[in-house]
């Protein structure tokens, strides 16, 4: 594959690091290509992690890990991997790094290992993983792989931020475990529902609906 | 009765969708039709039912501190825990892959309604989940197969009731940036909410 790109730059003048196209390919999913809020995908561990914003800031850094580098991988194997076995090649790859993930996890910050429990092994079956190694890996260069899982994995950060930022927020009263409310001296009754899974599915239901009505996005 | 109340807090109470938020990605997409949300349903609890025991006996049987005694005394205090992840899901990927062939075979028509879904079961984090969830709370087999089947059913109870919501909501009027997927993160959260009712219940 090395002799391949050597030819092409040969023939066409290679692209910046970071030209306007591969920029696109990082700010892309921020906004308009949102994987949670327009292509509705990884649902799933953006609701269920977000009780406190702690956990869900170690959710996001493990998910962006994985996508990034999986995508790398299956860039650089997409031409050896058999079309018909290629779902079971990528869950293979997505596995080997989310145990590398959940290893790492455990040995460095087993308390947090401890609070994800399941949702660590779930990365796996996060659809966004998935949805980017078939969609784009599959069919582009390394470096463009990498910059593509990386945007992908700063939109699914911000969402589930700011869901658990309010959810923690309204939920408990304070902010990355600092009690905010206590601080300030305002008396403030934790919402319970918030910390509930109806919370979350409000919270997201309102943040998907600004930012629809943001975008201009609408699902037909 | 023990198992008969787990079964009833599977399905009610820890469901799946309202209480794990599992599966949410084929919950969402596939939940406009309700024959289509049945069928899906229906493969989703029979695949459950098959895979959350036989991940119990991998686990068992292979992953566990000392499992492999059974083969030979020298593999005493062996962990192969940290093949879990590939373990589980390869024998989740092969077995959604022979659902397919015998949905295939069986009825044309399903296949033909789930298409795509169909192999997407294997990505479904409701199986992940329901496997994971196995293993940490220390389930015997009777109880993991009891699991299986009644996660699976509360799963499908869910979905089949947001697609009747649904094809009511089709020809309202809603605000355009709701439409679709914030309309029914707001149904799933007030179905949650009725589904609390159910907390306490036992037998």
């Amino acid at each position: 594959m090395s002799t391949e790109v050597a030819e092409e730059k040969v023939v066409k003048k290679s692209e910046a690091l970071f030209s306007k196209r591969r920029k696109k390919l990082v700010a892309d999913p921020l906004n308009e290509d949102n994987p949670i809020t327009i292509q509705v995908l990884g649902i799933c561990s953006a609701l269920a992690v977000t009780v406190k914003m702690e956990p869900t800031i170690i959710m996001a850094l493990g998910v962006t890990f994985t996508i990034v580098f999986s995508n790398l991988l299956i860039s650089l194997i997409r031409n050896f991997v058999p079309n018909r076995i290629r779902i079971i090649v990528q869950l293979a790859v997505v596995a080997l790094f989310v145990t590398l993930v959940s290893e790492f996890l455990k040995a460095y910050n087993y308390p947090m290992y401890k609070v994800l429990g399941a949702f660590v092994g779930l990365i796996i079956t996060n659809c966004i993983v998935m949805g980017r190694l078939e969609a784009f890996a599959m069919g582009n260069k390394p470096y463009d792989s990498i910059l593509d899982g990386f945007g992908s994995g700063l939109g699914y950060a911000w969402i589930i931020l700011a869901v658990s930022f309010f959810r923690e927020f309204l939920g408990s009263g304070s902010i990355l475990n600092f009690k905010v409310f206590q601080a300030l001296g305002i008396p403030y009754v934790n919402n319970g529902l918030m910390v509930d899974s109806i919370g979350a599915f409000m919270i997201l239901a309102i943040i998907i609906w600004v930012q629809r009505t943001k975008t201009g996005y609408v699902e037909q | 009765m023990d198992l008969v109340n787990l079964g009833i807090k599977s399905i009610f109470v820890d469901n799946m969708i309202f209480a794990y938020f599992l599966g949410m990605c084929s919950y969402l997409a596939v939940s406009k039709k309700v024959s289509t949300a049945i069928g899906l349903g229906a493969a989703v609890v029979f695949v459950l039912t098959i895979i959350v025991p036989a991940n119990w006996m991998v686990q068992q049987y292979i992953l566990k501190e000392s499992a492999l005694t059974w083969l030979s005394p020298q593999f005493e205090g062996m962990n192969l825990e940290f093949l879990q992840f590939i373990m589980f899901i390869a024998i989740i990927a092969a077995m959604v892959q022979l659902v397919e062939m015998i949905v295939e075979k069986v009825s044309p028509a399903l296949y033909g309604t789930l298409g795509i879904f169909l192999p997407l079961i294997a990505v479904n984090c409701a199986i992940l989940g329901s496997a994971l969830f196995m293993v940490q709370r220390d389930y015997t087999l009777a109880e993991a197969a009891v699991f299986g089947t009644s996660s699976g059913i509360g799963w499908m109870l869910a979905i089949v009731a947001l697609a009747a919501i649904r094809e009511k909501l089709k020809y309202s009027n809603v605000p355009s940036g709701l439409k679709g997927l914030g309309l029914t993160m707001i149904i799933t959260g007030l179905m949650g909410l009725a589904f609390k009712s159910f907390i306490g219940i036992a037998l």
